[in-house]
């Protein structure tokens, strides 16, 4: 027994499965890395063009010869500070900041307590309804808006960007809604009684035990909810007019592009703004975002 | 601090039956184990009890007051469960203290009664801890304080141990009874292991298909069962069962097994058995009562040799199987003693702790 154990020891080691392996985790990373760099590249080539744009004088933009990766004649905020003082960018800012506080808000009350009903209180018909606000997601916003159209002009909020706080939701909603139904049926049946038990009613259950374990969910939902609202472009487009009621959007657009004259300096430089509170919340809340997403992918 | 009453107490979910009119009275502090194999009924009657499940029929009394229509909350129980259903936001001390929160208990009151059930838990250091941070052992601790700090009427613990390895199951079913001796509290207590039901109970209450099969203390349960099913499901390894017939014999009745076996009975079961004579019978033998003959100096057995299929060493004792009549038999004997597969063995019987099962209704006679 004890000539066979030190036979095994004495066996040169190094050998077999072990350097293979090496190998193999090697090449592993080189792919990896090399499809990373490719990827970065691909995806950082337009946000350091916009970067590079927005930092040139018009007359450098305009200027075909030189290099347009470069700024060849001086950094310059003079973009930045035209399109806070000579456009209605800031305006833009308040109402889509106004319109997706709102939104966010709405979307999640709505479908935190949508969920929590469809996804832990079973009631009759409740697996139909969970399935139908998930269809309702499906169907795209470029066929909604005009069935919508006649609703936010029936409540005469046309050209108004709170028919944007009305409309909204109708994408946000269901999508959300669905996201948390799978985050709170993840959460352990036992819970859910444990607090029955102890005391809570289901509102208690709801805010002092779902609500603090489906977090990373919530934020999930929070930061798609942020992303639909600050983003969209069909709605606003269809139901606002005046430059005073526009959102960040279709206003950057339609007041930096006039018929084939393109303010490509202020364009990025507004693009870049409006870029920079989505980018903020992700730094912050991009892991509770991709735990959330993923609880809701595989147990929803 | 309550008695525990069911009355004809039934379970429908859909179509299928899975309580069937069971009565039970629990007394005020008894430790009463509901044991049974998967899908006997045992945690769907604790469910009822607790409120998480409607009865579909008949009354459920706790302290003398009809509970059926009551919410968990107002029926004054605290619940164990297998997985610990720890809230895991909150820290060991949140989580014991969260029915007393939502009941508005002062805050002091509320700490005097937490760090009372730690000490005896032994689980004060843990206290600031969250339930990722404790091991499995100390979790069902935590999980135990919480039932502890509310100071219910009943106690129901639904497989509490079945999460938990082989050695901290036998660890925290002493550190159970322990708390049970200390809290003296009405408890009802689920489980699917004959052997924690036999350690921890005052009365057991073996469950099948829905119904109950026997209620009795443990001793009761493994020396006077009164069903094949509760013979087989009390004691480890089970009971070995024969088929044979009831002889009368010339000195005596005779339970002829095989050709070669038939043994006879003793003589304090001679009357209780006669009525059976001629008619087909299961005969029932545990392990324990079927050990090695040169050790054995019991006067009512009866002798028989074997031949060994298969010898378990267990250290203090060896199982050693064998077949008779194509059905496998177990005995329990003395490791000096047992011989190698294949050989011959002789093996005392020891009759006075037979069984005789009527096969038609398996009532044991």
């Amino acid at each position: 027994m004890i000539a066979t154990t030190q036979a095994a020891l004495a066996a040169p080691r190094g050998f077999g499965l072990t350097p293979s392996l090496k190998r193999n985790r090697r090449w592993a990373l080189i792919a990896s890395y090399v499809f990373l760099v490719l990827f970065a590249i691909f995806f950082l080539t337009p946000p350091y063009y916009m970067v590079v744009t927005s930092l040139k004088s018009d007359a450098e933009v305009a200027h075909m010869a030189t290099n347009p990766w470069i700024v060849a004649n001086g950094i310059t905020l003079e973009q930045y500070k035209l399109l806070f003082t000579q456009t209605d960018f800031l305006t833009y800012f308040k109402n889509t900041a106004i319109v997706t506080v709102c939104v966010v808000v709405i979307t999640m009350v709505v479908s935190v307590l949508a969920a929590f009903s469809l996804g832990r209180m079973k009631f009759w018909g409740s697996g139909i309804l969970a399935t139908g606000i998930f269809l309702t997601y499906l169907v795209p916003d470029t066929l909604l808006f005009i069935p919508l159209f006649q609703i936010v002009r029936a409540l005469g909020l046309l050209n108004s960007y709170w028919s944007m706080v009305l409309v909204y939701p109708t994408l946000t909603v269901p999508f959300c809604t669905w996201i948390m139904i799978g985050y709170f049926q993840s959460i352990p049946k036992e819970l859910d009684e444990a607090a029955l038990i102890d005391g809570a009613g289901h509102m208690q259950l709801l805010m002092k035990i779902f609500i603090p374990v489906a977090l990373p969910g919530i934020i999930a939902a929070t930061i798609f909810a942020f992303t639909v609202s600050w983003a969209a472009f069909v709605y606003p487009m269809a139901f606002l007019y005046s430059a005073d009621q526009q959102v960040l959007t279709v206003g950057t657009v339609t007041s930096l592009i006039r018929a084939d004259v393109y303010k490509w300096g202020m364009l990025m430089a507004g693009a870049l703004v409006a870029a920079a509170p989505p980018l903020i919340i992700y730094a912050f809340l991009m892991d509770y975002y991709i735990a959330g997403l993923t609880a809701g992918a595989t147990k929803g | 601090m309550a008695e525990v009453a069911l009355r004809r107490v039934v379970k429908r979910f859909d179509d299928v039956e899975a309580v069937r009119s069971i009565d039970l009275d629990i007394s005020n502090n008894e430790f009463v184990v509901l044991v049974g194999p998967s899908g006997c009924g045992k945690s769907t009657t604790l469910r009822m009890i607790a409120g998480l499940e409607e009865v579909t029929a008949g009354e459920i009394f706790i302290g003398g007051d009809l509970v059926n229509d009551l919410p968990p909350k107002d029926r004054d129980v605290a619940m164990v469960f297998q997985n610990y259903a720890l809230y895991p936001h909150m820290t060991a001390f949140e989580n014991m203290s969260f029915g007393l929160r939502l009941r508005k208990f002062a805050k002091s009151e509320i700490r005097q009664r937490v760090e009372h059930a730690a000490r005896i838990l032994d689980i004060s250091d843990l206290l600031d801890r969250r339930p990722k941070a404790l091991s499995g052992g100390q979790r069902q601790r935590v999980a135990m304080g919480r039932a502890i700090v509310r100071n219910p009427k009943v106690f129901l613990f639904d497989e509490p141990l079945s999460n938990l390895d082989a050695k901290l199951r036998v660890q925290m079913r002493t550190e159970i009874k322990r708390v049970h001796q200390k809290v003296k509290t009405t408890t009802v207590y689920v489980t699917h292991d004959q052997v924690e039901a036999m350690t921890l109970a005052d009365r057991v209450v073996v469950m099948n298909r829905g119904v109950i099969e026997q209620i009795g203390t443990p001793q009761d349960l493994y020396h006077h069962p009164k069903t094949r099913f509760v013979a087989g499901f009390i004691g480890s390894p089970a009971m070995n069962f024969l088929p044979c017939t009831l002889e009368q014999g010339a000195s005596g009745l005779r339970v002829r097994i095989s050709d070669t076996i038939d043994l006879p009975v003793p003589e304090a079961r001679a009357a209780r058995y006669r009525p059976a004579v001629g008619r087909d019978l299961m005969f029932g033998l545990r392990p324990e009562h079927l050990t090695d003959s040169r050790r054995s100096d019991r006067p009512a057995g009866a002798e028989v040799t074997v031949t060994l299929d298969v010898v378990e060493p267990m250290g203090m004792e060896t199982m050693v199987f064998f077949t008779v009549n194509g059905t496998e038999v177990c005995g329990r004997v003395d490791p000096a003693s047992a011989g190698a597969p294949g050989e011959p063995m002789r093996l005392h019987a020891a009759l006075e702790h037979m069984h005789l099962i009527d096969p038609r209704t398996d009532q044991v006679l």
